[in-house]
């Protein structure tokens, strides 16, 4: 079977840069070509920031890996130019069921509210989010933009200097060298630019096992998630069934601590277990098999000088709740547009420590959240799984101990709260927009909110006058007049009780100001302190 | 309510006690420690207010000598 992993997306082509008498530099280099590194990518080429991304392979991730894309990233591919592609193949979903022991405990909904373009969540196979971002890498080079993805190109020597970064790199042609104005590791969680920097990567191992394996079924199961507490084909530990494109459905079996992994991972025993799992009459083939430990761990700054790191490179946080590659793309999401400014001279380059500031509160708030779901999955101590279980034992019947089962919370994006970039904030809006939260959508006309935020500063007057166009100093403002009046959703999200309101979007689409009157002055003070002036 | 009653507030305290221990009669220890977290998990919904839940557990630890 050709499977799409088994095939060379970004074969390995010879650069000049091999043959240049000294090293070539370039403005930006992108260590890795993971889901995080490609959107890194997309979003500096499509600001016009020459990239060169080198990857030591040429293929999208082996194996499904991540799978549960949340609203956010899907808002994010919808900027980078692959959210359409990504939630047409994907699966989307709403239900979600808990059993305990032989019992279905509760079932939830996700209730997606009313007014946003995209669901909650899909599912959708990490090589294939991979593959459509590397098709847009190629479709923006293709278009002219100056986006370079090096198949085959190992990152073995990184020197940093004070205002460049210096790379060894290895191919199939042999070694060359490069240089860079800025580095951006993205080179996984084992991210061998963070070793021979000789950086920390410290937290919380966890000694689980867990067994994941992608089968391939024509079952009736509905497309939910099914998540089981100590069942009786899985005795005192965990399982998970999802559901994703292709008819391939993910099972995530708990093996506890001291486990023979070699002998866990043979096909014969992982199918005799999910046999037992899915009962006799089910057929299945086996699609990708794999066997995981986590941890909960970050880097203590995510910025070294002139080398930045992002996603798992960055941080790790254990699987439940989908916040690894979730939590990635929120990372160069928050970094591209900062480099921009700071490589256009339009800020200075200390704005590269507001990524570091946000993105470590929203790494902690991740670990926090999935070490919370891993405490409530597998506890740690004879008391822990005590009220756990008597959390289990009471869903069923008492509504509010429902809430308290934690199977895994869903990825939502981090609100900067007190963040260095947020300006000025008016009395009486809507807490969730407030300034260092994510914009929220809405629908407009015939289109999304999120549509309408195009990747720069932005004023929205929200049936306040605004003028049109606003430009302070270098900085382009596009503006947006709006109106609640027959707009429900966008009066509660924006307005709340307020008669008119004016905002300020960032270029990673998180709030940066507002206020409840139009004030020039103060509009080009709160872009002067989102830029770090 | 605003804040964590200590003084007296339970009607035949004796009457209580003696349920809070029936209750539990004939329980394996296992079962006991099962109803024991239950309890607690039905008495701190119906409270409800997080900083009384917090007074609670503090006045709960604090009430053991090794750890005060
Ligand atoms: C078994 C497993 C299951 C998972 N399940 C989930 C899940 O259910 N949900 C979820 O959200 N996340 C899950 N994750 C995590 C998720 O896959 C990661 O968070 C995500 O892939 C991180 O993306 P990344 O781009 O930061 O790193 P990666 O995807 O790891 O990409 C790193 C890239 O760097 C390249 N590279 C490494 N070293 C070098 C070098 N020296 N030179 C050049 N290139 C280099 C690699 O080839 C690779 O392409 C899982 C991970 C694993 C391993």
């Amino acid at each position: 079977m050709n499977k799409i992993f088994e095939r060379a997306l970004y074969p390995y082509r010879r650069s000049a840069d091999q043959d240049a008498a000294a090293p070539v530099r370039h403005p930006v280099i992108v260590v890795g070509a993971g889901p995080v590194g490609l959107a890194a990518a997309i979003d500096l080429a499509q600001r016009d920031v020459p990239v060169v991304v080198l990857d030591d392979n040429d293929k999208v991730s082996s194996g499904s890996r991540a799978i549960c894309f949340a609203k956010r990233t899907l808002e994010i591919l919808d900027r980078l130019g692959c959210g359409d592609t990504a939630v047409e193949t994907g699966v989307t979903w709403n239900l979600g069921k808990v059993f305990f022991d032989e019992r279905q405990v509760f079932d939830f909904n996700l209730l997606p509210e009313d007014g946003h373009k995209r669901p909650a969540f899909i599912n959708l196979q990490q090589y294939y989010l991979e593959q459509f971002m590397v098709e847009r890498a190629h479709e923006l080079t293709a278009a002219g933009k100056p986006l370079e993805l090096r198949g085959r190109n190992r990152v073995i020597g990184v020197t940093p200097h004070a205002d460049h970064v210096a790379l060894d790199i290895e191919t199939p042609d042999g070694r060359y060298a490069l240089e860079a104005d800025w580095l951006i590791a993205c080179d996984g969680a084992g991210s061998p630019v963070r070793s021979m920097m000789g950086l920390d990567f410290t937290g919380k191992v966890f000694e689980d096992n867990f067994l994941i394996a992608d089968v391939k079924m024509q079952a009736d199961f509905p497309t939910e998630r099914w998540f089981w507490f100590d069942p009786p084909f899985n005795r005192g530990q965990s399982a998970l069934l999802h559901k994703q494109p292709d008819d391939v459905w993910r099972i995530d079996l708990q093996l506890g601590r001291d486990i023979d992994r070699e002998r866990e991972k043979q096909p014969e025993r992982v199918i005799a277990r999910i046999r037992e799992m899915l009962g006799d009459d089910v057929a299945f083939e086996l699609d990708w098999v794999s066997i995981y430990t986590f941890q909960c761990r970050r880097m203590e700054r995510f910025r070294h000088g002139r080398v930045v790191f992002a996603g798992d490179a960055a941080h790790q946080v254990s699987p439940f709740g989908a916040r690894g590659a979730n939590s990635g793309l929120q990372d160069t999401d928050n970094l591209c547009w900062k480099l921009a400014a700071v490589l256009s001279g339009s800020a200075p380059e200390s704005l590269i420590d507001s990524y570091d500031t946000e993105r470590v509160q929203a790494a902690d708030e991740n670990i926090l959240n999935s070490t919370r779901s891993t405490e409530f999955i597998t506890p740690k101590s004879e008391i822990s799984r005590i009220f756990r279980d008597a959390v289990l034992d009471l869903a069923e019947a008492h509504p509010f101990a429902r809430p308290l089962v934690n199977s895994g919370r869903l990825s939502v994006p981090c609100a900067y709260d007190g963040g260095p970039l947020n300006g000025a904030d008016a009395p009486g809006l809507p807490a969730r927009t407030r300034p260092g939260a994510p914009a929220a959508d809405a629908p407009l006309g015939n289109g999304w909110l999120m549509d309408a935020l195009d990747g720069g500063f932005q004023l929205l007057g929200i049936d306040a006058d605004i003028p049109q166009g606003v430009a302070h100093d270098d900085v382009a403002v596009s503006t947006l007049q709006l109106s609640a009046a027959d707009n429900p959703a966008l009066r509660k999200r924006y307005l709340g009780e307020a008669e008119r309101a004016i905002y300020l979007i960032r270029p990673d689409q998180h709030v940066a100001a507002r206020w409840r009157s139009h004030d020039a002055q103060a509009v080009g003070a709160a872009i002067d302190h989102a830029l770090g002036k | 309510m605003t804040r964590l009653e200590t003084a007296p507030n339970i009607a035949g305290p004796d009457d209580f006690y003696a349920e809070l221990l029936a209750a539990h009669e004939e329980l394996s220890r296992a079962e006991s420690d099962a109803l024991n977290a239950r309890l607690v998990l039905l008495l701190a919904n119906h409270v409800g207010d997080r900083k009384i839940l917090s007074a609670a557990l503090d006045a709960a630890r604090k009430a053991t000598p090794q750890r005060r």
